[in-house]
């Protein structure tokens, strides 16, 4: 039995595995204490607690938990890598390089660094979405601070040269932050082999719950950070708040499973992404956004051309996805991000992300290949640009009377 | 599973079933992003909205003057560092007493050029209103002065204080994270433009607090990036712990007064108790929360003792949680007065919802007999 609407909107957020939800219903229960209660037992379970979920997310990406620092969310995270070193080594210069193709997370802080004097460079990608290293190579100034490259891209799913870019910024020294709350559970991440100082990750994109991150902060050699957050110092000084003991564990174990069950999880996902995008190509003029080889296993953007962006949205209301971020959605302008492959406005707008994930059938993937391939048709013999293109008109020729 | 009687309610406090109840369908299916547009976003949005709703309503305030932030420390550091950001340096004054969470982020300032003061209080633990008066002379941007004390659980009359820093130019911010649940918080009365509140410890999730802002003011977010709650605090909703945030509101708005009753009626039983065991209590006779005794046995040290009461099976503090990680005495008791030696004997009760008269009794016993053993040992010493 299939259940409405089809959720394929695992990039904007994840349900919370039950075996992690399971986990971290006794810290909503008994286990209540605030770990940093030194004094009693409530404090020492919960602090136990988050060591443990500390060495879980460690384990992971392959630090030293000493190296985790928690945070609410990858947001959160972005932010105080990206200020907390910018401000840190402002000392050795005042120049930013990061992305066009970036989450709004690091954008806007980049911003918010610009407007307090720092000198920003965003860098366009390839048409695939990749970042070329050369044009990173040309960018670099000998007052860069920061370099911040997302691991994996949120609407199209491409995998940056994250190994390649870091070997760069360590040979020049600048500090390399990358924001990883795309990628854990989806590429194997190593950081003792990646030239990365700062990490940002989220749990709630892998199955984790909502309003907690974390942000891995390399201690060999030692990066310094400014807190972005002060009181009570929690978390070395360097993120003041209680910790919300229930959604570290839940974090932890989420992460645990990714560790456990990436290799076969993405095998399944990727065959089944396959089957959808085959089912979806077969339909005339679609381009699939973003590099299909350095791409993650469950994500899948395509453009639909001829058939208008709000319209499409409305005719698949049988599956939840997304034509963007999620963060984003809310606006009608087209996606930032496809505009920097090189996207036209309107192949933009009528471009739908498809991401697939851990309670994925074969049965939902059918469905949205049939839904897709009947609305589309459907659309599209409503639509006068359809006809035109049939009939073999360049549309790119046409000389529309203004109004 | 052998459980300690919990007595440290104003570290934290265990979630009310009925929140938990509120928070449990968001593990299932209500899991969306509420940001996205389908289904799935557009429960979580509403789900948001509706505990935006309760958590104005337990405070006397407009939905969109609530904003969601990660906990109470989040909440005063956007307050104040926020409001900074966009004004011309200035003076910046917090009372002597406020938690790390407030002190900290205004001591910050002075790197972009503020001056920092510290307002002092009287022996009670009450602002020195001649202190006050002294700082409101030198024209403040900036004054944050919470409305109960996490320590010693006084209450500051921050309605009044707040209309003297308004009519001298400033901006006052209040922190009731330990007020809200346990007093009156009524932003209106208050008359403050931003007040801090925390979910957790009024039996709601931990993670999750939120800042009230009067719209006519203008703050920098502190975490950008996405745009969530007004552009002032970026990140995907942690839905689910709003809508616990939003549950423990409504208890406070049902059960409040008669839960105060009780619990003063508890505080009586206690205090008088602790009196006759020879324990000094701090601020005795200054208004204090009905759920909050602090106090020492002149010559025990507090570390020493709520360490025997743990493992006599009572969970109290020797302090806030959040500096118990360092064996300073308290600020808020130096801050008062209180020598060192005394203050370094100080330990902290604080009753919750839950307590009950069998609590207060066996604490007290279990106090008497640990007094009456590390006297012999300390006689023996000796």
């Amino acid at each position: 039995m299939l259940k409405f609407p089809i959720y394929l909107d695992y990039s904007a957020t994840t349900p919370v595995d039950p075996r992690v939800a399971e986990k971290m219903i006794p810290y909503l229960t008994e286990l209540f204490g605030n770990p940093a209660s030194r004094s009693h037992s409530y404090g020492w379970t919960a602090e136990k607690a988050v060591e443990e979920a500390r060495e879980d997310v460690a384990a992971l990406v392959n630090a030293d938990p000493k190296e985790i620092i928690w945070t609410s969310g990858a947001t959160e995270s972005n932010n105080l890598a990206i200020k907390g070193a910018a401000h840190f080594y402002s000392g050795k210069g005042k120049h930013i390089i990061t992305l066009k193709t970036e989450h709004k997370a690091v954008l806007d802080t980049v911003r918010e660094l610009e407007r307090q004097g720092f000198e920003a460079t965003y860098l366009d990608v390839q048409e695939n979405g990749l970042l070329d290293l050369n044009v990173l190579k040309a960018a670099i100034r000998p007052d860069t601070v920061v370099v911040s490259v997302m691991f994996v891209n949120n609407e199209v799913g491409v995998v940056q040269p994250i190994a390649e870019i870091g070997e760069l910024c360590r040979e020049k020294g600048i500090i390399f932050h990358v924001d990883a709350a795309q990628a854990t559970g989806k590429v194997a991440i190593d950081l003792s082999t990646l030239k990365v100082d700062l990490m940002s990750f989220s749990a709630h994109k892998t199955y984790g719950p909502k309003g907690i991150g974390a942000l891995y902060v390399r201690r060999k050699p030692r990066v310094r950070l400014e807190a972005q957050m002060h009181g009570g110092g929690h978390e070395r000084g360097l993120r003041s708040g209680t910790l919300a003991t229930h959604q570290i564990v839940g974090m932890g174990e989420a992460f645990r499973l990714a560790r456990i069950e990436m290799a076969e999880e993405n095998a399944r996902v990727l065959a089944l992404r396959d089957r959808l995008l085959a089912g979806l190509t077969t339909i005339e003029e679609t381009f699939v956004n973003g590099d299909m080889d350095n791409r993650v296993p469950h994500n899948l953007n395509i453009s639909f051309a001829y058939v208008e962006g709000e319209s499409l949205i409305m005719a698949i209301k049988d599956i939840a996805v997304s034509s963007g971020s999620a963060c984003t959605s809310a606006s009608l302008e087209p996606s930032y991000v496809l505009r920097a492959l090189g996207r036209n406005d309107e192949l933009a707008h009528s471009s739908i992300r498809f991401t697939i994930g851990r309670f994925t059938t074969v049965e939902e993937v059918d469905y949205t290949i049939d839904l897709l391939q009947r609305k589309i048709g459907k659309l599209r013999e409503l639509s006068p640009l359809w006809d035109m293109f049939k009939e073999g008109i360049d549309l790119d020729t046409v000389q529309w009377a203004a109004h | 599973m052998f459980a300690p009687v919990y007595l440290d309610h104003n570290a934290t406090t265990p979630l009310d079933s009925s929140v938990r109840e509120a928070m449990l369908p968001w593990f299932g299916d209500r899991f969306g992003n509420a940001s996205s547009r389908h289904e799935y976003g557009r429960a979580a949005r509403k789900a948001v909205d509706e505990a935006r709703a309760q958590v104005a309503a337990a405070v006397n305030a407009h939905p969109t003057e609530v904003i969601f932030t990660g906990g109470g420390s989040e909440a005063n550091n956007l307050f104040i560092k926020g409001a900074a950001a966009l004004m011309k340096p200035g003076l910046v004054a917090v009372s002597a007493i406020e938690h790390p969470c407030v002190r900290e982020p205004a001591r910050q300032l002075i790197r972009s050029g503020w001056r920092c003061l510290e307002i002092a209080v009287d022996g009670g633990g009450r602002i020195d209103l001649a202190a006050f008066d002294r700082v409101l002379a030198e024209k403040p941007r900036l004054v944050s002065i919470m409305q109960a004390n996490n320590e010693t659980g006084v209450i500051q009359d921050v309605a009044a204080l707040a209309k003297t820093v308004k009519t001298a130019g400033g901006w006052m911010h209040c922190d009731a994270v330990q007020a809200l649940g346990k007093i009156e918080v009524d932003f209106r009365a208050l008359g403050v433009h931003g007040l801090t509140l925390s979910a957790h410890k009024i039996r709601g999730p931990v993670g999750v607090g939120a800042l009230i802002v009067d719209k006519r003011i203008e703050l920098a977010p502190l975490v950008a990036g996405g745009g969530q709650e007004r552009n002032l605090r970026s990140g995907t909703e942690n839905v689910m712990a709003i809508v616990g945030f939003g549950a423990a509101c409504e208890l406070i708005v049902s059960y409040r007064e008669a839960r105060s009753r009780q619990i003063a009626a508890l505080q009586a039983v206690l205090e008088a108790g602790l009196v006759g065991l020879g324990a000094c209590i701090f601020s005795a006779g200054a208004p204090r929360l009905a759920n909050t005794s602090f106090f020492a046995i002149p010559g025990v040290d507090g570390e020493t003792l709520v360490g025997r009461l743990d493992r006599a099976g009572f969970a109290v503090a020797s302090g806030s949680a959040c500096s118990s990680a360092h064996p300073e005495p308290s600020h808020t008791l130096l801050a008062m007065g209180v020598d060192a030696a005394l203050a370094r004997a100080a330990v902290r009760v604080s009753l919750g919802a839950g307590s009950t008269r069998q609590d207060v009794d066996g604490f007290l016993t279990a106090l008497g007999e640990n007094l009456a053993s590390l006297r012999t040992m300390t006689a023996v010493a000796v």
